[in-house]
């Protein structure tokens, strides 16, 4: 029927014969058309015909010639699969999808089980063939992805800690309940309710039941049923809801660490224990003088309250990425590409180089690459920062997840995946985002120990109480260590930092700045001065067309410059220099069509002629149009002047009459004055270093309004002046292109590179601007301040919140004020003390940079 | 002080110590990495802890950790070697190898981003023989 195109991954070749062995074993293999393997990049492009073969069979041909064809398996839920009367249309359906292996539907089970060709099978086709055959999937499948799959596992997560929370809630308002009941058939009420806070809140509400009497006042006689309901109830509670926690400190036993987990396993254990020992033998508690109470609401609470700590983390830290995932989001997941003759949609992931890749208005480009057929204008603003969307003509680069706008077209991929511009950026915001800032050194220090020492002042408390404690000693023992447990919160130092930076660094790459790091942005917070290079960094870096001074004709109209510049760029087209692309570039901004040039002759540094709508054009120096003695008139003062400001004056010369004098100079761009500004408002000292004159440096420094210029410096030097800067003992950042200053760069505490289009590698630099704004050092700065002082925070509150917090449960107050908290209180503020650390974090999302406000 | 006391007492001060050494100075037998092609090689399963977290190789010779993190838990979102400047992130149910030569016979401890988790690399001099690693130093000396 119709000739397919595959790629497989081989698996097992370690030499170009082996490839040789493959290549020839699916040649052979019936239905194929042609195979061509790769050693290097371990894949195989086969071509069959999908009438006679299928990808299962290439496969097997594969693993006859004794190697192996990379699989992946995916099992995922089908709804009312029970029900059907049959799956063999289920089946039928995903096994066509080009690159499915093997498929096999359980309907007792409900689950469908399909073993397919990594990277040329996508999840949506999977969910479409579902569809296509009746069914509903019953979640979404989790795609090859990693990072798709931790998204997934985490959804999963927060799904089953919803469910416990709900069980550990409802049990822990029950046993409230129950325990007021027991208080208030406790005839030693007064003395127990004294010491705990908690305690004192629930009295009143004890009390009231007591003199409501009815039937829960009954129940209060018989206080051995209540306690072994409620331990029959709590029971499930701690092996299901709590069994993370269990789980977690056990595996962490085995190798020897602990953390949150032991803390909370060991504290909710020992009042469980503590309770259930109360419930089955209360006579031993009595014959050793002990009230025979128990603590199955503490228990619950705590898991409860800890469960809802970490379900509201899951989902604050949800939004700490969501850059990534927008940035992420900017990929298609389909790209139509054109593989023999008609188009074909595949996984954007199984797109390679050299592919031809149709785009369609509306759509956002699936990979880098160069236009080879059609046109359009495209929409790079999130990646260049250029608000107006570009035209593409064939040969033109496109950037991948750059969005079309009306046209449509075909171009042939260059860079696929994780080599795209974007790709590069994700995998560096990613590193950024889980890099740490040397600040949080301390707090590593500190974590590092902490559980276990946390256990010693635990046992330790138990041991004061135990000795030195009110009666009954071993019950206020045991309360103390169960706190002291619960309280305890490694949790917020470790996510002081890593929280803020993943905002920040995120925050920052959607404004078009790449922080390399935590160490990065720790640097950039205390830099007191900045250098910036001129070329390309204060200007564009080429030169461009700033005026067009036209001339008087004889009846004293002006010349219209749209003319001019059209003649100009006419005969310029065909010139290669600089300043020629700059003309150029000036007529098709302004939408100037550009006229056939003919008899074009280039005269070696004076300028080019040709001629143009019958009319014999120049463009030439002004030196050479004075040598030939052209009459200048009033524009000989206006080339002067502009000479003075440091630009190039051009002539247009048309049939042997001046027409118009077009200023050439490398512009300045146009946001650099108002970022000069701002980072001096910032407190900043700024220079400009320039290889250039001290001339033509001072113009541009005039412009900008920089007063601190250092000219003609050589990109050695530049260095020097780095380390100059540095003397005066501030931390120094240095902007420049990246290659020229890449030196410089390294040198300085903070290097930041202005990026140029899709070239985002940074090696060099700290920091990278990718869309060229000289604004992008303010909002990079102003970003880094923001993120120490939150981390400053962060710490802060989590080293004074245990140091407090810790000494409290253990009792220090009881002496004084005769407080001891109540371990449901200690869970409380436990699960509150981390939480409110990433909520501090995610402030930082709503940092927009001072210039945009 | 009653005989009970004193039995608590004596309990309550072995726990303490017991829970110090155990979890801070103690360290697990060395797992001897393999050779493959003229490269030290271990699978490292990274799971509330690195399994197993004793490695012993030899000094000179490249080495390749290669860590399967199966959790999502964040606290072992990143690997950290010190002293051979690796800062790594390891994504989750991806197996993420770790290349570095080490020249110098010595204990290098390795770590999770927050010190949680603990593993220590033993570098034994160049031909030593296999020996189980069993130093007196604490792991994270």
């Amino acid at each position: 029927m119709a000739k397919q195109r595959v790629t497989l991954p081989i698996e097992g070749m370690s030499c170009a014969s082996c490839a040789a062995t493959v290549q020839e074993a699916l040649g052979r293999a019936p239905g194929v058309a042609g195979a061509s393997v790769n050693y290097a990049t371990a894949k195989a492009a086969v071509e069959y015909d999908d009438a006679q073969t299928a990808v299962g069979r290439l496969a097997q041909a594969v693993r006859d010639a004794g190697y192996q064809c990379g699989q992946a398996t995916v099992r995922f839920g089908v709804t009312d699969l029970h029900y059907a009367p049959s799956v063999a249309g289920l089946e039928r359906e995903l096994g066509q999808i080009v690159g499915v292996i093997r498929v096999t539907a359980n309907q007792a089970t409900e689950t469908v089980t399909v073993t397919y060709v990594p990277g040329v099978v996508a999840a949506e086709q999977l969910e479409q063939a579902v569809r296509a055959a009746g069914f509903r999937t019953a979640e979404p499948i989790a795609a090859e992805d990693p990072v798709e799959r931790e998204r997934l596992a985490r959804a999963r997560e927060v799904r089953d800690l919803t469910g416990k929370f709900v069980l550990a809630a409802c049990v822990a308002v029950v046993a409230m309940l129950g325990g007021m009941v027991l208080l208030a058939g406790d005839p030693r009420h007064d003395a127990v309710g004294r010491f705990d806070v908690l305690g004192r809140l629930l009295m009143p509400l004890a009390m009231r039941l007591r003199s409501g009497g009815g039937a829960l006042a009954n129940l209060a006689s018989h206080p051995e049923r209540v306690k072994l309901v409620l331990a029959v109830l709590t029971t499930p509670v701690l092996l299901w809801s709590g069994r993370q926690f269990f789980a977690g400190a056990w595996s962490g036993f085995r190798h020897r660490t602990a953390d949150m987990n032991t803390l909370i396993a060991v504290g909710t254990g020992a009042a469980f224990l503590y309770s259930l020992a109360a419930t089955l033998v209360p006579g031993v508690f009595a014959r050793a003088g002990l009230p025979a109470d128990v603590y199955y609401e503490a228990v619950a609470a705590i898991i409860a309250l800890i469960l809802l700590g970490r379900l509201l983390e899951a989902h604050a830290k949800g939004r700490t990425s969501a850059a990534i995932r927008r940035l992420a989001g900017l990929r298609p997941a389909v790209a139509h590409v054109l593989r023999g003759t008609v188009p074909q949609d595949i996984p954007v992931q199984a797109v390679e180089p050299r592919d031809l890749v149709v785009v369609k208005p509306g759509e956002r480009v699936p990979a880098d690459g160069l236009l080879t057929e059609g046109g359009s204008a495209v929409d790079e603003s999130m990646l260049t920062g250029e608000p107006m969307p570009v035209v593409k003509t064939p040969g033109d680069e496109v950037i991948g997840g750059s969005l079309n706008t009306t046209g449509s077209f075909t171009f042939r991929a260059t860079r696929v995946g994780k080599d795209t511009a974007l790709g590069q950026i994700i995998r560096l915001v990613e590193d950024a985002q889980s890099s740490k800032a040397p600040i949080q050194g301390l707090a590593d220090r500190v974590a590092g120990v902490f559980v276990p020492v946390v256990i010693a002042i635990a046992i330790a408390a138990f041991l004061a109480w135990y000795n030195i404690g009110p009666a009954p000693e071993l019950l206020y023992a045991t309360i103390a260590l169960v706190t002291v447990l619960i309280i305890a919160c490694p949790c917020a130092l470790g996510l002081a930092t890593p929280t803020a930076i993943l905002v920040a660094t995120g925050r920052a790459a959607e404004h078009g700045v790449l922080i390399r790091g935590g160490e990065a942005l720790e640097r950039l917070s205390k830099v007191r001065a900045v250098l910036l290079d001129k070329t390309g960094t204060i200007t564009e870096g080429k030169p461009t067309v700033t005026h067009i001074v036209a001339a008087r004709k004889p009846d004293g109209s002006a010349v219209a410059t749209g003319e001019v510049l059209r003649w100009a760029a006419s005969v310029e087209q065909r010139s290669e220099h600089p300043i020629a692309q700059a003309i150029v570039k000036a007529a098709t901004d302004r939408m100037v069509l550009l006229l056939p040039v003919e008899k074009f002759a280039a005269m070696e540094g004076r300028g080019v002629r040709g001629t143009v709508d019958r009319r014999i054009v120049e463009v030439i120096s002004a030196r050479h149009a004075r040598e030939r003695s052209l009459e200048l008139g009033s524009l000989s003062q206006d080339a002067d002047r502009l000479s003075a400001q440091q630009r190039t004056p051009i002539v247009v010369v048309v049939n042997n009459t001046v027409h118009a004098i077009i200023a050439i100079a490398d512009a300045v761009k146009p946001t650099a004055r108002d970022a000069v500004a701002q980072l001096k408002a910032l407190g900043l000292t700024v220079q400009m270093v320039s290889g250039d004159t001290r001339a033509a440096a001072g113009a541009v420094a005039k412009e900008v309004g920089i007063t601190d210029v250092v000219a003609e410096v050589l990109p050695s030097q530049k260095v020097d002046l780095v380390k100059k800067a540095q003397r005066q003992g501030f931390p120094v950042a240095m902007v420049g292109d990246g290659i020229n200053d890449a030196p410089a760069l390294a040198q300085a505490d903070v290097g930041m590179a202005i990026g140029t289009g899709t070239d985002v590698a940074m090696e060099a630099s700290d920091v990278t601007l990718v869309r060229g704004d000289l604004r992008g050092v303010v909002t990079a700065v102003q970003v880094s301040r923001r993120t120490l002082r939150t981390i400053k925070q962060n710490l802060f509150w989590a080293f004074i919140y245990n140091l407090l917090g810790i000494p409290v449960a253990a009792g220090v107050l009881y002496p004084f004020f005769g407080v001891l908290l109540s371990p449901v209180l200690a869970s409380a503020a436990m699960a509150w003390s981390s939480l409110s650390v990433v909520l501090n974090s995610l402030r930082l999302r709503r940092y927009t940079p001072s210039w945009a406000a | 002080m009653t005989a009970a006391q004193l039995v608590v007492n004596a309990l309550g001060l072995a726990a303490i110590v017991w829970v110090v050494w155990y979890f801070l100075f103690s360290r697990r037998p060395a797992t001897v990495a393999r050779q493959t092609r003229g490269v030290q090689e271990i699978a490292i399963t990274v799971k509330g802890g690195y399994s197993p977290d004793t490695i012993l190789v030899q000094a000179g010779k490249p080495v390749r950790l290669l860590f399967y993190r199966d959790e999502t838990a964040d606290c072992s979102e990143r690997v950290v070697f010190e002293h051979f400047s690796i800062n790594a992130r390891l994504p989750a149910f991806e197996t993420t190898p770790i290349e570095f030569t080490p020249t110098e016979p010595g204990e290098y401890p390795f770590r999770c981003g927050m010190a949680m988790l603990k593993g220590l690399l033993v570098v034994e001099p160049a031909g030593a023989g296999r020996r189980t690693a069993a130093s007196p130093h604490p792991a994270h000396g």
